[in-house]
């Protein structure tokens, strides 16, 4: 179970975010509490709109809460960190950079000797599986490859929490899996704290310790699932009695936040 | 491989097509008594009239050359002005607001038409000339960079940030290539202006000039020369063009294209 005795990694607490628009002010986060614990996997999930991804980009550091905050190791968040890596949809990936110039980005950043950023970068392209690439550009890579060289580059900043938002919602469903896999590696050896969305309930259920169902219009957590399925898991996992019966679970709380937007 | 070769070749075969029919339709043209009096044949308008111009009357390469002098200087103006210029509109909101709606009132009228306020301004000579070419090129490739730096994805600027990369990292590693594509097209945008203005910038009482030497040919209705100097025009144009592809190829062929 999601760890009682370890240590509170990142606290999220009353966070309330508004936006003003021309046409009137929408309320994209109303007053969400979550503790994620250290080294825990958690998957967020909710209909489009539930205000999952602004929820990212404050802990991220990229929006502001209205009121509210989140906090790492008990610290107020209050700008971007690279203690906390990002993985994007649309990957990101600086178009007119190599592979190995991309994932070298964050050393780079932090000042770090050329040949030490190389190092470090050439080892997380290798984790991931893409070496033999290093010198291609993005252009010439598949999503699947594009989205691995961005986790590398998440990686290589060597994060204490991992956030990714939608990272295989544009992939097809044979590299999602095996990137779902990989990732699950990845994390059962590391163990670094993920905060993960998806709209895809199979892949919050194969992936997380909790998920997070958040309710649309205005965001809320509606309901924290504890997954008890224990790992290593894998795709196999899909076809766990347990497995079927959380899914039906979660999938029915989503589904009723999804008409509740229809309306 | 071998189909590659094969393209090229058949590639410069349909230029030299495309030539013999250019060539064709203005033979048939000079033939007219009408199109004829526009359209002298290659044997007028090059053999006769190119020793005439060149030699003769020694005008064809101070005409180049003063008329290459205004593009380039007015151009070079207009770029080192464009890009900071088109930057700060796109960073400070009251500059763009202030600046654009002027910007595309001034771009919208020909050049000929205030080339006169100009000189009586600063005099006749090159000097008008390159004022005319700056403002032209200036507002042209000012929009066109200004829309490259406000349409940079987003997502790459904030993928920086999270990475740890401060405002001075931003501009130079993402923003800065994020725009080199459209200073490229607005570079191309530029010199084809510059050369549409140029026109219209020695129209009014420079001493040389291939402009210039138009509009002083057809005081004295000789198509022949005016001809060749239209097409020296061209062959420029279409030059500058290839030099523009050229370092494009060199600087972004990073970039996403969707193949034909």
């Amino acid at each position: 179970m999601a760890g009682e005795d370890r240590k509170l990694k990142l606290r999220i607490e009353n966070v309330y975010k508004e936006y003003k628009g021309e046409r009137g002010t929408t309320v994209a986060l109303n007053g969400v509490n979550l503790d994620i614990m250290e080294n825990e996997f958690i998957c967020v999930v909710g209909p489009s709109g539930c205000g999952k991804s602004t929820l990212l980009n404050i802990i991220a550091g990229l929006h502001e809460a209205t009121s509210g905050a989140c906090y790492l190791d008990g610290k107020l968040i209050t700008g971007t960190g690279v203690e906390r890596g990002v993985v994007f949809q649309q990957y990101a990936l600086f178009p007119w950079q190599t592979v190995l110039k991309n994932v070298m980005f964050g050393p780079q950043m932090k000042r770090m000797p050329k040949d030490q950023c190389e190092a470090i970068a050439r080892k997380y392209i290798k984790l991931v599986g893409l070496e033999g690439f290093e010198n291609s550009y993005p252009k010439e890579l598949s999503g699947g490859m594009k989205q691995r060289v961005a986790i590398a580059r998440a990686y290589a900043n060597n994060p204490e929490v991992l956030l990714m938002d939608e990272p295989f919602g544009a992939l097809d469903a044979q590299t999602r899996a095996q990137l779902q896999t990989e990732l699950l590696k990845t994390w059962e050896e590391e163990k670094k704290t993920c905060f993960f969305i998806t709209h895809d309930v199979d892949e919050a259920i194969l992936l997380a310790q909790r998920v997070v169902i958040m309710s649309a219009r205005p965001g809320r957590i509606k309901r924290i699932v504890p997954i008890d399925i224990p790992y290593p898991r894998d795709q196999g996992t899909k076809s766990d009695p347990r497995f079927m019966e959380l899914k039906a679970e979660i999938w029915n709380e989503v589904y009723q936040e999804y008409l509740e937007v229809r309306k | 491989m071998k189909d590659k070769k094969k393209r090229n070749l058949s590639k410069q075969v349909w230029l030299l097509i495309s030539l013999a029919v250019a060539i064709l339709v203005w033979y048939l043209l000079s033939l007219g008594k009408a199109t004829g009096r526009s359209f002298p044949f290659i044997q007028k308008t090059f053999i006769e009239s190119f020793p005439k111009m060149a030699f003769e009357r020694k005008a064809l390469w101070p005409d180049f050359v003063s008329s290459m002098i205004c593009v380039a200087a007015g151009f070079s103006l207009g770029f080192v002005t464009a890009v900071p210029v088109a930057f700060l509109m796109a960073w400070y909101a009251p500059v763009q607001k202030i600046l654009m709606p002027w910007i595309n009132f001034i771009r919208n009228i020909p050049a000929l038409a205030y080339a006169p306020l100009i000189v009586i301004m600063v005099g006749v000579g090159k000097t008008p000339a390159i004022i005319l070419i700056w403002i032209c090129t200036f507002m042209t490739m000012c929009v066109t960079i200004y829309g490259g730096i406000a349409n940079i994805d987003n997502t790459l600027i904030k993928a920086a940030r999270v990475l740890g990369a401060n405002d001075v990292d931003i501009f130079f590693r993402i923003t800065l290539p994020a725009t080199v594509p459209f200073i490229i097209t607005a570079v191309r945008l530029g010199l084809g202006a510059g050369l549409t203005t140029l026109l219209a910038a020695e129209s009014t009482g420079a001493q040389a000039g291939l402009g210039m030497r138009i509009r002083a040919l057809s005081g004295t209705f000789e198509s022949a020369p005016m001809l060749l100097y239209i097409i020296i025009l061209g062959i420029i144009g279409m030059l500058l063009n290839m030099l523009v592809n050229f370092i494009e190829r060199k600087l972004t062929s990073w970039q996403e294209k969707i193949e034909n």
